[in-house]
């Protein structure tokens, strides 16, 4: 009897030797981390580094009328106390607006507050010291006369006549306002069976990154560079931005990233207190360090999502879902954050409303306001929590309210399955998504009909059990209409560097930044898998701005889909130059031969005809071997920027499982399935 | 230095360590800025989050709630000691074969904290054990399930290595 299959496995395009693309191998920088050896921004010491502490409003708006600095200044230890109006001397500020999000208006922010504090937890003055407790003893030392003036808070009345404007220049507290109406939404409704309308309420929340924001910004006068060691997820756009402002040249400027305690969208924007660490570097002509605490983060790294969404649906009773409309109001602090801005979560919101569905009418309001609170911006899935809430919430109450089972609804809603390449209402561009598969996925995953009966039987007893969905579209891998087509200056490329070193290891270097999420894994897969050698032969190098290609780094789902293709591209790249080398010296055609395992080999029958560290010998020390003219190139890079979509949509739809005690209200996951069709990783 | 400053000897990963700190300075600020220990990390500096985790004379304790002076005569060990002598060996293959770490932040707190957890039971814990032990230590990349696999997985081959 025959007990074992012994038929080959099917191999796919990917499946040479060494294709690691699809596997699960470990990330070649866990083991410096698990032994406590990784290099954190909060790590870095230089010589003669001082440290900074800033003076914080209590206040959330408030004139500073004076700031007495003497008594901070004659603390020992103390090297400087500076106020916003003598940074200015060294660093302009930023307005954080982009084109494409038409009318969007800010004022100018800068890195210490001059003249007026906007939000409790800005920067009013900066303490230096030879330590962080120097600093922060002296910081009790400066006294600040403050002149409160009334706060704006809430965001329903921040648009009423009688609240005060925030910043008189702008003539009103309105940041951006964006207005969506497709197909013919009124007739909609009027047609409608059932309309369901509601209101839903999101509350603001932040990253809270384990190691906070750290920076050490090191200005040497000598060479008239500015070293900035910096935890961020774009060391490029980063580089920018302190030149800009520092009225200096881009090349005059070194961002170093190595390991990141957590970024989550966080570390991807301007801070005030990290361009005035840099504009202090500077002044005092030394590296000065600036990691915030724990009470600073939460006052002062992003929040996001704080929306109320009043939302509709109309539906028939055969379950076609005719139009959907909503009207979002966003507070976003007082300042739209540079560069991204602060429009991009509600413009997302309206984006995604609806996308799953082949819903042809939509209407969409979204207004964003300025208040007297931290500020917010994107942050991880940017908008797509509350987009999809509010579609998904939509859908049940829809299901419910015509008595037809929630995922039978969606079945009868969802875009086909052949029906790309097709759009939503808003206008989102799907190159090819899977909701019905997903959802049949998802369906006989969790034994559906078996948790129905299930719940049936449970409630006679008085057991309260519910079963939710969420269907969902994601935005991922962006192309320049993301930001580039808005004016500022980040790039939706990304490129990448191989090399052979004199031993025939690969090293690598790119513009895609690890945060922990695996990029040097990633990035390693992709080139040892396109040059053909083992993984452990490849060395990844991420986060250095001199050093690396120009790349946008890591955000929205791109470092793998982006940095990681450019990676791909590179890798093969070199392989070709790689075996022109080999075939000069073997005297065989570049076609014949082919790169497995690390070692040249017959394309035909794989067998073993030069080792890579043999090739690497006679290309660098014996290159007067080779065939005169001959030159070899053991270097190659290679950029990527995808330019047929503007994002690379990919979906999903999630299960939930969970019961209520009625008596409490307590609820409790039971079980929760997920289906997410992400392509090939 | 204020004129608060203490004198102190104590052994740090099996050497002998003398300073003058302040009487103010934490542990893990001593050993982060005066010894260049950086494995062991400050993420909330009010006992919370579990980053600065160190041994202690045998017991775990938080880096940001102990000082420096209190350490005076003790015997310190951090992740780069534990690391070198090869005590959190198997537990460090486990973490890195399981991905049980995204950003790294918290893994030496994490992994002092397990190590701590399988020296003082025998038997094997439950993952729920595992759960409450680790609970004072905060993953915010959110990969607790790894690391609970990890743990559980050395835990079960140190027992059937006994």
């Amino acid at each position: 009897m025959k007990i074992v299959d012994d038929s080959p496995p099917v191999l796919s395009a990917l499946d040479r030797p060494n294709s690691y693309i699809g596997r699960s191998v470990p990330r070649p920088n866990l083991q410096r981390l698990t032994q406590g050896r990784g290099q954190y921004v909060s790590d870095v010491v230089l010589p003669r580094m001082a440290h900074v502490a800033y003076v914080r409003s209590p206040h959330a708006h408030a004139r500073i009328v004076k700031i007495a600095t003497d008594a901070a200044k004659k603390l020992p230890g103390v090297i400087a106390v500076v106020t916003g109006a003598e940074i200015a001397k060294v660093m302009t500020p930023w307005v954080g607006v982009l084109t494409h999000l038409k009318g969007l208006k800010s004022a100018p922010q800068a890195p210490i507050a001059v003249e007026r504090a906007c939000w409790q937890g800005e920067a009013v003055c900066a303490v230096v010291a030879n330590t962080r407790a120097e600093a922060e003893d002296a910081c009790e030392l400066v006294e600040v006369k403050y002149e409160e003036l009334p706060p704006v808070t809430d965001p329903e009345v921040a648009l009423d006549r009688k609240t005060p404007v925030i910043h008189s220049s702008l003539g009103d507290n309105l940041c951006f306002e964006r207005k969506l109406d497709v197909g013919a939404v009124d007739k909609a409704f009027a047609e409608s069976d059932a309309v369901v309308e509601t209101t839903f309420h999101f509350g603001r929340h932040t990253g809270v990154t384990n190691e906070p924001r750290s920076i050490v910004a090191d200005w040497n006068e000598g060479e008239q560079r500015m070293t900035v060691y910096q935890g961020t997820q774009a060391p490029h756009m980063m580089q920018n931005l302190f030149a800009k402002h520092l009225g200096i040249a881009e090349h005059q400027v070194r961002v170093l990233t190595k390991d990141v305690g957590g970024s989550f969208g966080i570390k991807v924007h301007t801070y005030a207190d990290e361009m005035a660490t840099v504009a202090l570097s500077k002044l005092l002509r030394r590296p000065v360090k600036f990691v915030a605490d724990r009470i600073e983060s939460f006052v002062t790294d992003i929040h996001a999502r704080d929306h109320r969404i009043k939302a509709k649906i109309g539906v028939s009773k055969d379950g076609t879902i005719n139009a959907f409309e909503i009207d979002d109001l966003t507070g976003i602090g007082p300042y739209s954050v540079y560069p991204r801005t602060s429009g991009i979560e509600a413009n997302q919101i309206v984006n995604l409303v609806g996308g799953p569905y082949k819903c042809p009418n939509y209407r969409a309001q979204a207004r964003v306001v300025f208040q007297n609170k931290n500020v917010m911006c994107q942050y991880r899935a940017v908008g797509h929590p509350i987009a999809v809430a509010v579609t998904e919430g939509l859908v049940e109450l829809a299901a419910a309210k015509i008595g037809m089972d929630p995922l039978e609804l969606r079945r009868r809603n969802l875009i086909p399955d052949d029906a790309y390449p097709t759009q939503s209402a808003a206008g989102l561009k799907f190159e090819l998504l899977s909701h019905h598969e997903a959802l049949a996925h998802l369906d006989s995953m969790m034994n559906y009909a078996g948790l129905r009966a299930e719940q049936k039987k449970l409630r006679e007893k008085g057991i309260y059990r519910g079963i939710g969905f969420a269907s969902f579209i994601e935005v991922t891998n962006p192309s320049a209409a993301f930001y580039g087509v808005g004016g500022a200056r980040i790039t939706s490329m990304d490129g990448a560097t191989v090399k052979l070193d004199a031993q025939g290891a690969i090293v690598v270097h790119t513009g895609v930044t690890e945060q922990g999420q695996g990029a040097e894994a990633v990035v390693a897969q992709c080139v040892a898998s396109s040059f053909g050698v083992p993984i452990e032969k490849v060395r990844v190098v991420t986060g250095d701005t001199d050093n690396t290609p120009y790349g946008g780094g890591t955000w929205a789902s791109r470092a793998a889909g982006i940095g990681g293709e450019a990676a791909w591209q590179a890798g093969k790249a070199l392989r070709a130059n790689v075996v022109a080398v080999a075939a000069a010296m073997l005297q065989a055609k570049p076609e014949d031969l082919d790169i497995r395992n690390g070692v040249v080999v017959d394309k035909d029958k794989g067998t073993e005809r030069l080792p890579l560290d043999e090739l690497a010998r006679v290309a660098y020390f014996r290159p007067d071997t080779l065939p005169p003219g001959f030159q070899a190139e053991l270097m190659a890079t290679r950029h990527y920027v995808p330019r047929a979509w503007p994002f690379a949509f990919t979906n999903g739809i999630q299960g939930s499982y969970l019961e209520v005690d009625v008596d409490t209200g307590f609820v409790k996951l039971l079980k929760h399935w997920c289906v997410e069709d992400c392509g090939t990783i | 230095m204020s004129k608060h400053a203490v004198d102190i000897s104590l052994t740090v990963n099996g050497e002998r360590v003398q300073g003058r700190v302040d009487a103010r300075k934490t542990l893990v600020d001593y050993l982060r800025d005066d010894l260049s220990l950086t494995g062991s990390h400050v993420g909330c500096e009010h006992g919370v989050c579990g980053a600065c985790t160190v041994r202690v004379d045998g017991e775990i304790v938080r880096g940001c709630l102990m000082l420096a002076v209190q350490c005076d005569g003790g015997k310190v060990e951090t992740i780069e000691g534990l690391s070198d002598s090869g005590e959190v060996a198997d537990l460090q293959a486990a973490f890195e074969q399981r991905n049980a770490l995204q950003c790294g932040f918290c893994t030496p707190g994490m992994l002092t904290a397990a190590q701590d957890l399988l020296k003082r039971t025998k038997k094997v814990p439950s993952r729920d054990e595992i759960r409450e032990h680790l609970s004072g230590n905060y993953c915010r990349c959110t990969g607790y399930h790894a690391i609970v696999d990890a743990v559980e997985a050395v835990a079960q081959a140190r027992a059937k290595g006994r």
